[in-house]
């Protein structure tokens, strides 16, 4: 827990938001419009008696008190998937239309891509690219149990990503849920600080300013790219984004969300960032009991 | 890279008919269609947003977007159909997905029959229907829904769902 202590200069109710990072997170499950209903996958989970509460923001969210999901009828049939609630948060804002083409840059194991297959109800071409064997296997597992169609998978480090597979087609829009340092997970995942050091957090935030320029760069102008993390690490987080504000053609936008947050932070430390950082969203586990998130919204100006 | 046209690396679109093949056994869409319609009584109408590709022998995936072929990913959509075999053969996705439009070889499981099928089991039951590769469904939610792909021959219908996919439900 130690990390948290230097976020006490911009975190308020500092007292509740340990608390809550130290309380463990239920499952939840989002259902998969691409093969069911809402109301056919709860009726389902009903009829398997399996306890569920909706989540007020996201029509296809359900939380399970109880239970985790895999052994029951409705996920055997690929119309739930694992998906914990801040998690869902990125693809929602993205908010792709059917029939756009979408890259994933960091996308394995899938459950964000499949999200935003399902958004685009499948139509349409969602390019997926993660640079690890291993995560790739579950991320074709996933997208074919969950029924996508819409889903390609490329085996490279986003920072590199080929347009050349596709014949140079650019893309509508672009999701980059980088690699973190994975601080907002804590409560699902106990020992998430156990490698925990600023030397990697530096490390990794220079990793997320190559491929989030990347995606910047892979996206036509006027379209959509979002960048999330779940870390509450600003070296991660504004400024990333500061540094994409200065070097490529972007500007942040506003954005809706129907969850509990505060806005980006102009300063952390010895450093100052770009003002419209501050439309970047921070979502804490003690504000909504989930946990904990930052999602940024660019448009690409060229 | 082999020179047969049977790259194992990449993905190559089906041709549309028999006038386009280059490659004599590479299944055209004309083919997949007739297949589905054929033998499940899928309507071709179903398939209308897809497009088809070929990676290693006869293993057919369906694909929404429309790249230029090859193309050399990791992944394409899903896969789909087992050709270049005596009989043809769906995948367990591809009859999740579709197999809600079948309109014969469908056979309709009991709810214990239903979990012995998940669970990878094979078992004995009558079915007065065709041999072969069969739809499989059950009731959830106050529908019928498929499960995935069985094979029925000698009496048994043997579970054709994939060990990683089985589940004790």
């Amino acid at each position: 827990m130690e990390p948290l202590e230097r976020y006490r200069p911009i975190v308020d109710d500092f007292a509740a938001f340990r608390a809550a990072c130290e309380r463990p997170l239920p499952s939840a499950v989002r259902v998969n419009t691409i093969k069911t209903t809402v109301d056919a996958a709860s009726a389902a989970l009903s009829e398997a008696g399996v306890a569920y509460e909706r989540v007020d923001w996201h029509d296809g969210l359900f939380v399970l008190p109880e239970d985790s999901p895999g052994a029951n009828w409705p996920y055997f049939h690929g119309w739930l998937h694992g998906q914990e609630e801040v998690s869902a948060v990125p693809a929602t804002v993205l908010d792709p239309d059917p029939g756009e083409r979408v890259w994933d840059a960091c996308a394995a194991p899938g459950t964000k891509t499949t999200q935003l297959a399902a958004l685009m109800a499948d139509e349409g071409e969602v390019v997926a690219t993660d640079n690890n064997l291993g995560r790739i296997s579950a991320l074709r597992s996933n997208a074919e149990r969950l029924g996508a169609t819409s889903v390609a998978v490329t085996h490279e480090d986003g920072r590199n990503h080929s347009l050349k597979p596709f014949g140079g087609a650019t893309y509508d829009r672009a999701l980059v849920d980088v690699p973190c340092s994975c601080e907002g997970t804590i409560r699902k995942n106990p020992d998430a600080f156990d490698d925990w050091s600023l030397s990697h957090v530096e490390g990794v935030a220079g990793v997320q300013k190559g491929i989030l320029t990347r995606a910047i760069q892979v996206t036509e102008p006027g379209g959509t790219v979002v960048y999330s993390t779940c870390t509450f690490a600003p070296e991660e987080n504004e400024a990333v984004l500061d540094h994409v504000l200065d070097a490529e053609g972007c500007e942040l936008v506003d954005y809706d969300l129907g969850l509990d947050h505060r806005e980006g932070v102009t300063e952390w430390q010895d450093d100052e960032f770009d003002p419209s950082v501050r439309k970047a969203k921070r979502i804490y586990p003690h504000h909504n009991d989930t946990g904990g998130f930052f999602c940024a919204k660019l448009e690409v100006t060229g | 890279m082999s020179g047969d046209g049977n790259d194992s690396t990449v993905f190559t679109r089906l041709p549309a008919t028999d006038a386009e093949r280059e490659d004599p056994d590479r299944p055209t869409r004309e083919e997949v269609l007739d297949f589905w319609r054929e033998r499940f009584g899928v309507p071709s109408e179903t398939f209308d947003d897809h497009t088809f590709w070929e990676r290693g022998s006869g293993k057919v995936w369906a694909y929404t977007g429309e790249p230029p072929s090859p193309v050399d990913v990791e992944g394409l959509g899903m896969a789909f159909l087992r050709t270049r075999q005596e009989h043809w053969k769906p995948t367990l996705e591809a009859v999740q997905r579709f197999g809600d439009r079948a309109r014969e070889n469908v056979l309709h499981l009991d709810a214990e029959a239903a979990r012995r099928f998940a669970a990878g089991d094979d078992q004995e039951l009558d079915w007065d229907g065709d041999w072969g590769y069969l739809v499989v469904t059950h009731e959830v939610a106050g529908e019928r829904e498929p499960i995935g792909v069985g094979l029925y021959v000698y009496g048994e219908l043997r579970s054709q769902v994939p060990k990683g996919r089985r589940r004790e439900l």
